[in-house]
């Protein structure tokens, strides 16, 4: 007897499974298990145009409450999942509730990264409540200080800079986005920045954090009116560990989503998967990531079994800059510019061995969409 | 408050009503219209949100922009001369009374 699919995890990759579901024809029973009391949104404004406060909090919602009714998705909003028993095949709630599945999903995310903290708090930017939380606060500073020089980090300053307020950020590593972009894109987007007046400091590990200060490694404090930081985000494997599941930098799966139980799949941010691009294992943190995971698990719990080898993109908007990636930054050999970079217009392309790897591409959408479809297997 | 009628692929029609500022993809979205699925929640990255505009309403819309038009080189379904991204299309009470056809596959 098919007793459904149990989803574990709303956000992008929880509510792409669903939706892809329904979508596929799937008619047995949807439960959609959220851990923070919303429905389902997206993530990527909320660092960029919610941040800003161009965007309202409606509009990032994925679907309206009743969609959930209407498609027959069981949502249960506030009460995660506790436990997994894959003998019998259920999964616990906090509540006490226990669902049955045949096919269980876990879309678990990741949390922040913290750092030690001497008082109070400061920002994180993970969920609609740490963005609501870091924009209302602005709303009152004079100054924002950004901890990490990845995609968070700088999307933020560069929100608070359009505000006019003074903004300082301080990476220990020794270039921007270091994991995600060429040393030429580094160097471009930290120019930029400066161009606007970010103050920028990099190999710089800040030791500890309050909600206005960061103390360096020298022993130097820095102060601001807010803090905000954005060093990564750690996996959330602990369900999946505790039932016996394999780990490895994230939960383990093949290349078809399965993790080391063939009746469990693992989606999204949480999955450690065997990618292309990578040339190996890799757990990757993006929309299209989750989106394109959700829909071959979909698909294959709806019996159309479906391998998953996506072109991986990304995108990150700062200032008048709106950066596309298509393909993963891997280790190369060769860049090739086109385009003027003085323009504000142009894209990267990386090679390794001759062959293309991974292009970014600088307010050129025409160039970034060609290059997705280049780097299609 | 303008108006927008969506007709789907095999010929369903659907109209509401919204507030002025809404996106054709928000439109549906809030509306539970099938037919747009809208992956990346509007910030024209997908070409999941694509629609067919009725001829008399194409001449009232901007252009698509540059980033419009690459995206929508990406389409699963054909694109046409009047095919555009519905999460780039803003309503207003100009545009009240649009219709759009959702093509038949988005993805």
């Amino acid at each position: 007897m098919d007793c459904g699919v149990v989803i574990v995890g709303a956000g992008q990759a929880g509510f792409q499974t669903a939706l892809s579901l329904r979508n596929e024809g799937y008619a047995g029973k949807i439960a959609l298990i959220d851990d923070e009391g919303r429905v389902p949104y997206a993530r990527p404004p909320l660092s960029k145009a919610y941040l800003k406060g161009t965007a309202t909090a409606e509009s990032l919602e994925y679907r309206p409450a009743e969609f959930f009714v209407q498609q027959a998705i069981d949502l249960v909003l506030d009460n995660p999942a506790v436990a997994l028993d894959r003998e019998k095949r259920t999964v616990a709630l906090r509540s006490g509730r226990e669902l049955e599945w045949s096919s269980l999903v876990l879309a678990t995310g990741a949390h922040v990264r913290r750092l030690p903290s001497t008082g109070p708090e400061p920002f994180y930017l993970r969920t609609f409540a740490d963005s609501d939380g870091l924009r209302n606060h602005l709303a009152g500073a004079d100054s924002l200080l950004a901890i990490g020089c990845g995609f968070i980090g700088l999307e933020a300053a560069a929100a608070a800079r359009a505000q006019g307020k003074r903004v300082r950020v301080i990476g220990a590593e020794g270039r921007l986005m270091g994991r995600a972009v060429s040393p030429f894109i580094s160097a471009w987007f930290q120019a930029m920045h400066e161009k606007h007046g970010v103050e920028i400091r990099l190999n710089t590990a800040v030791r500890r954090v309050s909600e206005s200060s960061a103390e360096l490694p020298d022993g130097t404090t820095l102060a601001a009116d807010a803090v905000v930081v954005g060093i990564g985000v750690i996996p959330n494997t602990a369900l999946a560990a505790a039932a016996g599941l394999a780990i490895s930098a994230g939960i383990l799966t093949d290349s078809w989503l399965k993790t080391s139980d063939p009746a469990i799949f693992a989606v999204g941010d949480c999955a450690a998967h065997p990618n292309v691009y990578a040339g190996g294992l890799a757990r990757i943190e993006s929309v299209q990531n989750a989106a394109d995971h959700a829909r071959a698990v979909a698909a294959t719990i709806a019996g159309k079994p479906k391998e998953y080898h996506q072109v991986p993109w990304f995108w990150t908007e700062q200032f008048e800059a709106k950066l596309q990636i298509a393909g993963l930054a891997v280790e190369t050999d060769e860049t090739e510019v086109r385009g003027d970079p003085d323009s504000g217009k142009f894209s990267v392309y990386n090679y390794k061995d001759g062959k293309l790897k991974f292009v970014e591409s600088v307010n050129q959408p025409a160039a970034h969409i060609a290059a997705r479809k280049l780097l299609e297997i | 408050m303008p108006s927008i009628t969506y007709i789907s692929n095999s010929g369903e029609s659907r109209t509401v009503t919204v507030d002025s500022g809404v996106t054709i993809m928000q439109a549906a979205v809030r509306n539970g219209v099938p037919g747009i699925v809208a992956d990346c929640g509007g910030e024209c990255q997908c070409a999941t949100c694509h629609v067919y505009v009725d001829g008399k309403f194409l001449g009232l819309l901007k252009p698509a922009a540059e980033d419009e038009d690459a995206m929508l080189s990406l389409t699963a379904s054909e694109r046409k001369d009047n095919s555009r991204l519905s999460c780039q299309i803003v309503l207003t009470d100009k545009l009240d009374g649009i219709v759009v056809t959702t093509p038949a596959i988005q993805q």
